[in-house]
């Protein structure tokens, strides 16, 4: 399938500093895409140059077959929503007026619906909106938009967690019905898990895991009984992590059990319990996977 | 660390698409969906478990691969004929290996021998089978 974004090479420096660090990536079009990763991981650097918002120090960037920098033809069929949205001193209804007449693909329809379940005041000036209530419009603005590309980056600030839900559901309905390229940039891993069918986490700068995310669930598993039955079944096997309390071990091994596996595991009296993606993640962001030697191939996408 | 959302039952740990094959396969094999009968679509499933309507694709295409379910054109994904039989007879041979042994294991653990074991099992059959007569639940 042709990618809806290819970033090559990209680096991003402020100063001394490295944001981006010689990302290479590509995002395969009609699919919704989580970008995971720690604070100041380089996550908004990466969303900001995609938007065309921000250049590059070296590499290069396309999206939807061309740069996005200053190049209106492809920021009209791509939006973004970031995290604290800024608006011009404005009110809501001009704002979505505004949208409407900027996005060719914006549905009214989708946008009163919006509006009208996030309780969202039309005739209020945006600077007096509640933190929640902007992150609304910037969610009523992404999804009405229904841009090829959509990038969403926390777009949550000020947000409940029934709000997060239904911002969730929306999302997946909207998708479903109408399949696009969404990137969205997230910490609460957990929440949104169920809702990618990729993954890319960044950790200081570089991609540490590009992967489907059904195939990093049950990729690592916590193996916990008698310190000799869990040593005797993670023999061979690679091993992230192994805590001992008195005679009891719990070790985290990693690559998918064969039937045969657990069944022996059973007959050790051994447990099994499958990582989670946040928990995946987490390994994979504060312990890069490669230096560890752990073979993630199975899982690549 | 925010609370998971609710997915109908689904778990984290597991690739949901195996999850999803998995719950439509015990849903044809108890009944629930019969034979010949149209199974929900992609997007229904999605928005059920509240999960990527790629990965409930995949789902669907697993029983499809394997020939349980049948896609009429422009309609949907339908149960196929025999299906259930082929799910039952799969299950009767997972029998022993999900349920005999793990019981073996901790049967083991406990000291419960052979005689003994096979004295439980014929006490609880007839306590079922007495309940069952009685229209009651199991206590």
């Amino acid at each position: 399938m042709t990618p809806a974004i290819t970033v090559a090479g990209l680096t991003r420096r402020y100063g001394q500093e490295v944001a981006l660090d010689d990302v290479s990536l590509e995002i395969e079009a009609g699919s919704i895409c989580g970008l995971l990763g720690r604070n100041a991981a380089g996550k908004t650097t990466l969303l900001r140059i995609l938007a065309g918002q921000e250049f590059p120090s070296a590499g290069s960037v396309r999206v939807l077959g061309a740069p996005p920098a200053e190049n209106e033809r492809v920021l009209r069929r791509m939006v973004f929503v970031r995290e604290d949205q800024a608006y011009p001193d404005i009110k809501v209804g001009h704002a979505l007026k505004a949208a409407s007449w900027f996005y060719p693909n914006w549905d009214a329809r989708l946008a009163d619906a919006l509006v009208d379940d996030l309780a969202l005041p039309r005739k209020k000036a945006i600077k007096r909106l509640s933190r929640g209530l902007r992150s609304a419009l910037g969610i009523t603005i992404g999804l009405a938009a229904r841009a090829e590309v959509t990038l969403f980056d926390e777009p949550y600030a000020g947000l409940d967690a029934v709000a997060r839900q239904f911002f969730y559901d929306r999302l997946l309905a909207d998708y479903a019905e109408h399949p696009r390229t969404i990137l969205l940039s997230t910490h609460l891993i957990d929440e949104a898990a169920t809702l990618f069918e990729n993954v890319v986490v960044i950790d200081r700068g570089r991609v540490v895991l590009k992967a489907t995310a059904d195939g990093l669930r049950g990729l690592a598993t916590t193996v916990s009984g008698p310190v000799l039955a869990v040593d005797e079944f993670t023999a061979g096997r690679p091993v992230w992590n192994r805590r001992c309390l008195g005679s009891q071990a719990s070790v985290v091994t990693v690559g998918q059990l064969d039937e045969a596996a657990r069944a022996r595991a059973r007959s050790l009296g051994l447990d099994l319990v499958p990582l989670t993606l946040q928990q995946l993640v987490v390994h994979a962001a504060g312990w890069p996977v490669a230096s560890q030697g752990v073979n993630l191939e199975g899982a690549s996408a | 660390m925010e609370p998971l959302p609710e997915m109908a039952g689904l778990d984290e740990g597991t690739p949901l698409f195996a999850q999803v094959a998995e719950r439509l396969a015990a849903e044809i094999a108890d009944g629930g969906l019969a034979e010949g009968e149209r199974v929900p679509s992609t997007n229904e499933l999605a928005a059920y478990y509240r999960i990527n309507p790629a990965t409930a694709a995949k789902g669907i295409n697993l029983l499809a691969d394997d020939g349980l379910l049948e896609k009429r054109r422009g309609i949907g994904m339908f149960v196929a004929a025999g299906a259930r039989q082929r799910l039952l007879g799969h299950r009767r041979e997972q029998f022993a290996e999900r349920y005999v042994r793990p019981m073996l294991t901790e049967a083991t653990r406990l000291g419960i021998d052979g005689a003994e074991l096979t004295t439980l099992i014929s006490r609880c059959g007839e306590e079922q089978r007495f309940s069952d007569s009685r229209g009651g639940v199991p206590a």
